[in-house]
């Protein structure tokens, strides 16, 4: 069984946090992902940065221009999580937009996650119908999940195709935005997560954009398994340092009971 | 092989094409994809769209014979008009066909990226006719090149919005729209500018830019008693005036196609936007296509002193008439269009945008016989580059 799918059984509500590597320094990979796996982070989406992330906000955008002018490469990221299995035990995934994987080679690509011990994949801008027809034996080869979006115009029969080829979990987009949110969730995206709760679908969901403090990832986490912190985790990071991790993450792992 | 230019049912041109986006653009796109042909092929739409072209953009444009241009190069060159369209350029076609497929789609609200303001200025201009709201995201170094198209867009009452990310040039801005669309999936239609994107735009825009060659097919007729010339020459950044231009000659084999690409400072000084000859495979704003990157896929700015040549990708159409030979691809220097561009001036009395003095280079280069037939895609008029024409002759 992937990680992925044991943490998801093990715990009721997850903490994954995203982080942009190469950000604030080319270094700094493995000292974040041990620092946030040391303060009860459930899982982690390791961020490939993209000189175009279209699905993204202006923080992110920003910090991958920033990631991508210190000088992170598909391949250093690679080298810097080489030995990553050794001491970090929690789910790995690698999030990135498809242009760098694709000349990277797909195949090569999934296969190098193997080896480091990558569990899982979240590639925005690679459609369902292309990830099924051309990539998901390779995936499967593997042994990597392919995590797939859905968003509150995402169409009930497309929501069970989904879920119906996910083997780790669903990445519910909060509302009709990009990374980084700044708007509370309103009665709207209340309406949608219980919504989604009642379809009864066999993958779990998780659910990432716009949860920046403890009343998002409340209300997130009160029908779905999970919330993903993304630009405000980044945020944090360009006004702190590694060490103070643990005061970002406290707040989130007092509402995971 | 009847049809293989064309899209086929998965929205690609050979290996080339597709829509690579987010989920969050899946629900937009497949609304657009599954409604798009029936619109335009509708009668009602067809007399709008045919009524405007007519009377508010002023088509058809002319196919002019230059005579002074063919007696120095020794072939029959016409000159397709474009130039002459309200707004200076074919831009105008494709905004004008997409305002009207988005009333009919029952949106609200438009948007639309720009690089140079040609496209954005035709978004804006179309808007004010219809009475549609209208934001145009343009790159903050453009806003500030193009400073004049960013005042008429504001005259005729569009809200620009800088786009200050990444390069904060064209593809940035292309960027920033799609963002708009990802958070007003409902309301909001984008018009893309070129035929580029995820499917189905560029069906759509090179459906919409067809009307030029459409209409080269009866002028041509009627001037020489035939509709295919032997060749068509047009300049590509993303490809529109081009796709529009070859468009009804895909199939007809023997009409030669020369598609002109900017090779900047030279297609060796690393200052240069010849995409097809330095660019390979790779997704660029939801399109499988051929682009500029690095080894590790992040997308390069290109150069090309034409702001609106210079789109690191180019329209899957083209990537493929470029893999399958249908079209020649050249690229021309900075120094070789603008001495074409003067060249055209002063023999024809036709200030040509730089854009299009790209293709008009092409006749110092490549010998075409006495009797042959050359159509160039006068694709836009260069009062928008007067400043660049200047500083670079010292006039």
């Amino acid at each position: 069984m992937n990680r992925i799918q044991t943490r998801l059984q093990h715990n009721k509500k997850i903490l994954s946090i995203y982080f942009t590597a190469g950000f604030p320094n080319l270094e700094d990979t493995v000292s974040i992902i041990k620092s946030l796996e040391e303060n009860g982070v459930d899982m982690i989406e390791i961020g490939l940065p993209f000189s175009d992330p279209l699905a993204d906000g202006p923080t992110i955008q920003s910090i991958s221009t920033k990631a991508l002018k210190n000088g992170m490469t598909t391949k250093i990221l690679f080298e810097q999580l080489k030995d990553i299995r050794e001491s970090v035990k929690i789910p790995l995934l690698i999030m990135g937009y498809f242009n760098p994987i694709f000349q990277y080679g797909v195949e090569k690509f999934c296969k190098k996650c193997k080896e480091i011990g990558i569990d899982g994949l979240i590639i925005p801008d690679l459609p369902l119908e292309v990830y099924e027809e051309e990539y998901h034996s390779i995936f499967k080869n593997y042994g990597l999940l392919n995590i797939f979006l859905i968003t509150p115009q995402t169409s009930e029969v497309r929501i069970r195709k989904i879920d119906a080829i996910s083997k780790g979990f669903i990445y519910m987009v909060s509302s009709a935005s990009v990374t980084g949110g700044k708007n509370s969730f309103g009665k709207e995206q209340l309406h949608y997560f219980e919504r989604i709760h009642n379809l009864k679908l066999k993958a779990p969901q998780i659910v990432g954009f716009g949860i920046r403090h403890q009343e998002s990832f409340f209300q997130a986490t009160k029908f779905a398994n999970g919330a993903i912190i993304g630009s405000a985790f980044v945020n944090f990071l360009r006004e702190n340092s590694i060490q103070q991790i643990d005061t970002f993450t406290r707040k989130f792992n007092s509402l995971k009971k | 092989m009847k049809n293989s230019y064309h899209i086929n049912e998965k929205g690609y041109y050979g290996e080339f094409g597709g829509a690579f986006v987010p989920e969050m653009l899946q629900p937009n796109l497949a609304e657009l994809k599954e409604q798009y042909l029936e619109i335009l092929q509708d009668k009602k739409f067809q007399e709008e769209f045919q009524d405007l072209l007519q009377h508010y953009v002023g088509r058809p444009t002319p196919l002019y014979y230059a005579k002074r241009l063919s007696e120095k190069y020794k072939t029959q060159i016409y000159l397709k008009r474009e130039d002459l369209c309200h707004t200076g350029a074919h831009k105008i076609n494709n905004t004008i066909g997409q305002t009207l497929l988005a009333k009919r789609l029952g949106k609200k609200r438009i948007i639309a990226e720009t690089g140079a303001g040609q496209h954005g200025v035709a978004t804006a201009t179309v808007c004010a006719l219809i009475g549609l709201p209208c934001v145009i995201y343009m790159g903050a170094i453009d806003m500030e090149r193009q400073a004049p198209n960013v005042a008429r867009m504001k005259m005729l009452g569009a809200t620009i919005i800088a786009a200050t990310s990444g390069s904060k040039t064209l593809k940035d801005a292309t960027n920033e729209a799609i963002r708009d669309w990802i958070q007003n999936p409902s309301d909001t239609h984008y018009i893309i500018g070129s035929v580029v994107g995820p499917h189905p735009y560029p069906d759509l825009v090179a459906r919409l830019q067809g009307v030029i060659s459409k209409e080269i097919k009866v002028q041509l007729l009627k001037a020489e008693g035939k509709e295919n010339p032997d060749y068509v020459i047009a300049c590509v950044g993303g490809g529109s005036n081009a796709a529009g231009a070859f468009y009804h000659f895909l199939e007809e084999e023997k009409v030669k196609l020369i598609a002109v690409e900017a090779a900047g400072k030279g297609i060796d000084s690393g200052e240069s936007a010849a995409t097809s000859i330095l660019g390979n495979i790779g997704i660029i704003h939801g399109s499988k296509t051929l682009l500029m990157q690095s080894k590790d896929g992040q997308i390069t700015e290109p150069y090309s002193i034409s702001a609106g040549l210079d789109y690191p990708g180019v329209g899957p159409l083209h990537a493929h008439l470029y893999q399958t030979k249908r079209a020649d691809f050249m690229a021309i220097t900075d120094d070789d269009a603008m001495k074409a561009g003067l060249q055209l001036s002063q023999l024809e009395g036709i200030i040509p945008a730089i854009e299009t003095s790209h293709a008009l280079a092409v006749l110092e280069q490549r010998k075409f016989k006495k009797e042959e037939v050359v159509v160039i895609n006068l694709s836009g008029r260069g009062d928008k580059d007067l400043q660049t024409y200047i500083d670079y002759f010292n006039f």
